[in-house]
Order: structure tokens, then sequence, then C-alpha cells
């Protein structure tokens, strides 16, 4: 943890309220996001017991599982809820806009808009992935056939349980988390975990502060746990006398599991409303760009008739796949702090960025040493702020993020004064004098990283069937309807 | 039991130990008061209850049902199923007696003990050994451990064996789970050595290989993996070697203190104030005290969870922290460095926050 937002813990402690850790939101919030809220049976490997869900705040739908052991129960959920988000899913499919790839020498086609899934927490996620892995390889035919929309549902919850290990990707999202990424309390991350303790700093209720109301809210019986594990008390008292009967009255569970569920809904779009009050930090919309792109190709995927996920990747997916959530964790990492001065604030911390003053600057200054003179303006950059940086080094700024400046020298000045001068290259204009306004100015602040934006070719990676005998070979072909005992 | 230890229960019995409440000594290993109360045998949770602070242990009656279900079942027709899977899994053949030593019950203890070292000491042919009943040196005093376990003996070698009912999805598992799994099958693997070496028999028959027996996917088809205690094993040892001179602690503590959980909760809270605790979030999963402690470490650092003590440069509390941000506080000598940092810190806050 940073020592700022350590900070904020202690000042939200003292406080008795959370206090922010980012100043723009840091994530696409969608003006009709599907919010879901599952629970599981304690006990059962996975199980659904019932979820409340739905795209509209004052009209959530309860599914509930009467005998979560029995295979057909369960089922019947998987088509209830397949009947609610694939309708979801596929309502982004109208509109279509063209993206210019290869330099402009292509086009390709992605929709103007994305599904968005909001769950209370990554135990939330963790269910979906589950479920998904549990219905996606059923088979629609023979003698424990499954309606078509079940195997399909599977594939789409795995494909956004999939999306939500990408950093940065807002395709399925988790209250928990995203209050996290912009409120710091003055409790610990593992009581952070229970969504409602959590609000409760962020948005105490009138005349307590963030500390009562979490502790308040740790009561299983006023706050129900947001799921997917229930509160063992309610299993032994309330739904073991209801369920331990041959035929379940359905009514009556109907009633318990929505009491149950109804506080974590409301908390879920409060959270949504907490969220949309922030503005948006300038690379959200980039970011979501990545995940439409990353829906419309699962689209195609599916139009195609492509096969199910795998149940585990093989070498060269596996190898991939870890190369593309790293370099989306940096790239995520730069940009919230490229959008983000408090996020910034981080790095100017520990010396990888500073702020500081201009106070010289060489505007129309030619290098003419080479083959062709070039333009290159340098300035003098004077900070209190620690400089961890060696002449060599190559920084930006996010005013001017396709700027680069080029250490020449790191000089101290005085007792916590650092003196560094930079030799500028980029976002000047093509022509020998720089554009008005592209090189700072004698008397501008600026703000100086070595985090780079600056795009990192991907890894060569062989393809699936070519996977040398070391690492296991080419995985097998998917052969529908190779699961049916699984339960 | 040490008669140190002995008083601070009062009139009432020890708690018994068993393999997860032993794995539980090695939650937080730095916490003197709850080595004390664990080595007095003293009950946690109805302490906690006793003195306003009641946490929440409850377990699921679904989650029990299933498990013994799921044990029922494979201990069905002589351990049909079970001798199946760990054929397969050991690749050996796990066919040969077996012996169930019983339920738990107090009344037995002894006699299943005995049964327990006769069998151990044939040591001849395989055989599944159910219910023994094992004892462990717990900070002085000799606790029978009841465990949920089968002892697989096969070509000489001991194996432990535990049967767990959450599942393992395509190979993985909760790895929380798997680890609780873990130290749990260590405190077995322990007991068993220690048993053998007292048989005259060369403790390391027992393997620290131990057999896991979980259900596979979605369904209740069990499946079976084998995992490496070593590491557990020791942390274990580690923890009981130090259990051990608890015992010394407790007889330097006052002659008032006392845990009875007859006297009223001001006393049994004075009580406590006597026993060092270090409270960490942790707690909140791993000890019965914990909503007490917490409430009694309120204002520390540390409260906040280890990474955000770290990160405040280790300082106590976070009215110090604070103080040392604002620059209202002089820093000690060993606090400068952190001291700057905080500053800076609290200086870019005011800035942008
Ligand atoms: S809850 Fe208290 S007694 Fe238990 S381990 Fe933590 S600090 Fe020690």
């Amino acid at each position: 943890m940073s020592t700022l937002t350590a900070l904020a813990r202690a000042q939200a402690y003292a406080d008795g309220r959370a206090q922010p850790i980012a100043t723009v939101r840091h994530l696409h919030v969608h003006p009709r996001p599907l919010v879901l809220i599952p629970l599981a049976m304690a006990g059962e490997a996975h199980a659904p017991l019932a979820a409340l869900v739905g795209a509209e705040r004052s009209a959530p739908r309860l599914l509930i599982v009467a005998q979560p052991r029995n295979r057909d129960h369960r089922f019947a959920f998987a088509a209830e809820l397949a009947g609610i988000v694939l309708p979801y899913v596929d309502s982004f499919t109208a509109a279509t806009e063209a993206v210019a790839v290869d330099r402009g020498r292509d086009v390709r086609h992605r929709f103007t808009d994305a599904p968005q899934l909001w769950v209370p927490n990554t135990g939330g996620v963790d269910f979906l992935r589950l479920f998904g892995r549990s219905t996606r390889f059923r088979s629609i035919d023979g003698e424990y056939a499954v309606p078509p929309s079940v195997p399909l549902l599977g594939r789409w919850l795995t494909f956004f349980a999939h999306a939500a290990e990408m950093p940065g990707s807002s395709l399925l999202l988790n209250a928990v988390q995203a209050l996290g990424l912009h409120w710091a309390t003055g409790q610990s991350g593992a009581e952070d975990a229970q969504l409602a303790a959590l609000l409760a700093w962020i948005s105490p209720p009138p005349g307590r502060t963030g500390a009562e109301a979490a502790r308040a809210a740790e009561d299983p019986a006023l706050s129900p746990p947001a799921g997917p594990a229930t509160d063992p008390a309610f299993d032994n008292h309330v739904l073991a006398p209801l369920m331990s009967t041959a035929e379940p009255d359905v009514a009556a569970l109907t009633e318990v599991l929505r009491a149950q569920l109804l506080p974590t809904w409301e908390l879920m779009w409060r959270t949504l409303d907490l969220l949309r009050e922030l503005p948006a930090g300038a690379r959200v919309a980039g970011r979501w760009d990545s995940d439409r792109d990353t829906y419309s190709g699962f689209v195609q995927h599916l139009a195609e008739g492509g096969p199910p996920q795998p149940r585990r990747d093989g070498a060269v997916a596996a190898a991939a796949r870890l190369h593309r959530l790293e370099s989306a964790a940096t790239r995520y990492a730069v940009q919230r702090a490229f959008d983000d001065p408090l996020v910034m604030a981080e790095y100017r911390l520990v010396g990888a960025a500073f702020a500081g003053e201009v106070t010289l600057a060489n505007a129309d200054r030619i290098d003419d040493t080479g083959k062709r003179p070039v333009l290159r303006p340098r300035i003098m950059v004077v900070t209190g702020e620690p400089v961890r940086v060696e002449p060599g080094a190559t920084l930006t700024s996010p005013q001017r993020p396709s700027q680069k400046a080029l250490v020449i020298s790191v000089t101290a000045a005085g007792a916590d004064r650092t003196e560094v001068l930079l030799e500028l290259s980029g976002g000047m204009g093509r022509k020998l004098v720089a554009e008005p306004g592209s090189v700072p100015a004698v008397g501008e602040r600026v703000l100086l990283t070595t985090l780079s934006e600056a795009y990192r070719p991907g890894g060569a990676f062989p393809d699936p069937d070519q996977t040398p005998w070391t690492h296991g070979g080419p995985p097998p072909a998917f052969t529908p309807g190779s699961e049916q005992a699984d339960q | 039991m040490t008669a140190g230890l002995d008083r601070l229960r009062g009139g009432t019995p020890p708690k018994r130990h068993n393999a997860r409440t032993i794995a539980a000594l090695t939650g937080n290993p730095g916490c003197t008061r709850r080595a004390v109360l664990d080595a007095a045998g003293v009950d946690k949770p109805k302490l906690a209850q006793r003195i306003g602070f009641p946490g929440s242990f409850g377990q699921s009656r679904f989650a029990l049902a299933r498990g013994n279900g799921f044990e029922a079942m494979l201990k069905a027709d002589d351990c049909a199923l079970l001798r199946k899977v760990l054929t397969e899994c050991l690749q050996l053949d796990a066919a040969g007696g077996y012996d169930d030593l019983g339920e738990d019950d107090d009344d037995t203890l002894t006699a299943r003990h005995r049964r327990t070292r006769e069998l151990l000491a044939g040591a001849a042919g395989a055989a599944l050994i159910d219910h023994p009943l094992l004892t462990l040196d717990v900070a002085g005093q000799r606790v029978f451990l009841e465990p949920d376990l089968i002892a697989l003996q096969i070509e000489g070698r001991l194996h432990v064996v535990e049967i767990k009912s959450f599942a393992i999805v395509d190979g993985q598992a909760d790895s929380a789970k798997v680890s609780a799994a873990a130290v749990q099958a260590a405190v077995y693997v322990l007991a068993l050595r220690r048993l053998l070496a007292e048989l005259g028999h060369d403790p390391t028959l027992v393997s620290h290989d131990v057999v896991l027996v979980c259900t596979e996917n979605f369904s209740l088809q069990p499946a079976a993996v084998v995992l490496d205690v070593r590491k557990q094993l020791s942390t274990l040892q580690r923890q009981l070697a130090r259990l051990a001179s608890v015992s010394e602690l407790a007889a330097a503590l006052p002659g008032s203190v006392s845990f009875d959980l007859a006297l009223g909760p001001a006393d049994l809270t004075a009580a406590l104030r006597h026993v060092e605790a270090r409270y960490a979030p942790e707690c909140l999963s791993a000890c019965e005290l914990a909503v007490y402690c917490r409430h009694e470490a309120a204002g520390s650092t540390a409260a906040l969870g280890r990474p955000v003590r770290d990160a405040l440069g280790g300082v106590d509390t976070v009215a110090e922290a604070l103080a040392l941000a604002a620059g209202t506080a002089e820093p000690a000598e060993d606090q400068v460095e952190a001291a700057a940092l905080l500053r800076a810190a609290a200086r870019l806050r005011a800035e942008l926050a």
C-alpha cells in the first residue's frame, strides 16, 4: 500500500468517514448496467440458491432454486437467468461503427455499446466464473439435455469472468473493488470486503459516524451478507426448516430470500449513484472502447459457431493471456496516474514523478549535429520534491503526453531543491519552430514522470497447433457433450 | 497441564483440542493472549460472549450435512469408493483391513488410544484406520486429538487421509480451503510421528505427503490429490515449541488473573488486559476473541492491517501517524525517515484531495 493511501485510511479513521483517494472515476459506469446478486447454497459445489437481477432499480427479478440439490431445479434456474442475461447482452448489437486499423489502410466494425454486469464482490465474480464453467459444456440433446440457452449463458458468464481479470476492463465490475478504488475507509481491507460496512464508511446515515454505521452493518441480522455465501444463522434457522420438507413452500422461500437480497440490491444502486457523481477520467472512454472491441469479438465468435472456452487454456494461450494481463495492468496503472493527479501523487512521493516550475526555456533550440537539423528545445525545471531520475532517462508529462523529455542533468540546488535540465522532442508540430504552447514557458508549473504510455509490443507466441511438445503439444479440440455425468 | 495454566481456567474443565484448534494456533503466532488462553484450554467463544463481544463463527447446517454425506458415501461398503480413489491417487493398492475405532466419546478415550497404539504397533499389511485417537503435547499438556481422519497404512508407510467436501474444479480449488486442510493434516502427521517414535518405530514412516479427498467439479464424485505438508509441519513445530514456554508466562501472571467463566464480565476483561494481545484484521476469521481485541486495538495502525501499518512507517497509533504527518509531533530518532514521508504525503493530499 502506498503511504498516500495509508494516510488516507488514517485520516478516515480520525474523521470517522471515508476519504477520497481518486479525483476522477477510473471505470466506465454504464447508463443501463445489469446488476446481479447471486447467492450460493452452503456446502454445495457452487450450486445457486437464488439471484436478484435486473437492469432497472425499481424492477429487480428474484430467481430461486427451491431444491438446490436437484439437478432439474438448478438448470431451470440457469434457463431463467439466461432469459434475463441473454436478451440484455444481445441488446447492444443494434449499431456499429467503423474503426480504422493498420494505419488507416483498413477498417473493422465494432458495436457502439456493450453490456456491463455488476456483482457485489469478488466472490460474486468467482461465482459467475464457476457457474459459467458448470453450464457452458452442457449438451442440448441426449439424456441430460438442457435448453440451448443454458450453455450459451455459461459461455457469456465465462466471457464476463475472463474480462473481469483484465485490469481496466469495465465489462464485469464488483462494487467492493470499484468503491475501494476511489475511497479509503478507516477500517482494514478485510473489513472493507463487506459491502454494507464499506458503504457505511463512504456515506454514513445522518447522525452517525462511518465507524458506528460500519459496526452496525456487520450484524447479519440487520445487513444480510452480500453473497454469494449466506449467513449461517439464516441457513440454520430460516432456510433449513423451509427446505427440509419434500415439497418446499416456494412462496415462503421466495419471501425470505427476497428479504435477504433486497438490502444488497439497494447498496448496489447506491454504489452506482456514488460512482456516477465522480467525473470520468480522460482515459476511461478509451478503455471502454477496448471493452467494446472485446464484446464485438465475442459476439462474432458466437455467430461463427466458435467453440466454448476451454476448461483450461493450452500452454500457448495461457502464456499469451498472461502477457496480455501484465501489459493491461501496466497500462491501466499508468493511465490512472495520467488521468488523476491524486494517483500521480503516489509516484511523486517516491520520486518517480515530480512537479516543478520552469525557470529557463529555450524553445527554438535546434540540434544540427545529425544529418538533418531537428527541433530540440531545452527547459530547466526546479522542484522541491524528491527526484529519482538519472541523466539519460526519458520523462513524460500528463499535460503533453505526446512529448518526450530527455534528462540532460540533475543538479542539487540548495538544501531541498533540485534543478532538472530537459531536452524536448515530439508533440511540437512538424516545423523547425515549435507550435505555440507546445513548449512549457518560463513560470509554468509542469509535472514530469518516468511513467510512459508508450506502446509495448506484444511477445511472439506460436500458434496453438504449433505448441511444442515440451509444453504439452497442441491442445485437443473440443467435443460437445463430453460432460454429461458431471452432476 | 501445569498448575499455573490450570488455575487460569478456574473451575471449568479444559476445552478439548482438535486439529482445527491446533491448526488455528499457527494463525497468529505472535499473540501471547491467544497462546495463554489456548494453552489453558479456556473456552474462547464462551469467554467472548461473556464479556459482551460475541463473534460469529457459526457453521451452516447445509455445509455440515453435505460433508457428512460425502464421508458416508466414501466409507460405504467397506470403504469401496475411498479405496478406489486412494489406489488411483497413490498408485498403490489400498486393499486390506478397515478398522473404525469409533466415534467421539469421552468414556472411551483411553481405550481408543490403546487400540490405536496396538494397531499402529502391529504395522503389518495395508490397512485403513478410521478415527484413530492420537495425542499431542500442547503447552505441557497432553491433549487427545479426535481426528476425522483415516490413516492409511500401506507398504510400511503411513499416509494421512483428509476428507473435505469442497470442490476441485478443473484441477483447482479454493486456496484458502486447501491451505487450511494442509495445516490440519500436518497436525495429524505430527501426532502420528510422535506416536510412532514412542512405540520405538521410525517416525518418518509417516509420510509428509498427505492425501486430500475432495469432490470433483460439480458432482459428489471424489477426487484425491497429494499435498506435501513439510512447510506446515515446521511452522506447527515452531508454534508448539513456543507454546511450551507459555506455562512460564502464565505462572508469572498475578494470582488475581483468572478466566473462570463464572466471573463477571468486568473481572474477565480486567484479566484479559493482563495478557498482551497482538490484534490484526486476520484475527476476525481466525480467533473467537477477535471482536473484543479489535475493540481494544481501536486507534492502532495494526487494526487497519499490516500493509497500512507498514506504509505508515510502522508507527503504532493513528493519532501518532497523523501528528507526524501534520508536523505537530517531533519524530523519534528511528522515525525521522517515516515522518518525512508522511509529511510529504500530507502535503500532497492537502494539495490534491
Ligand atoms: S483475536 Fe485477540 S487473542 Fe485472538 S489472536 Fe487476535 S489478538 Fe490474539
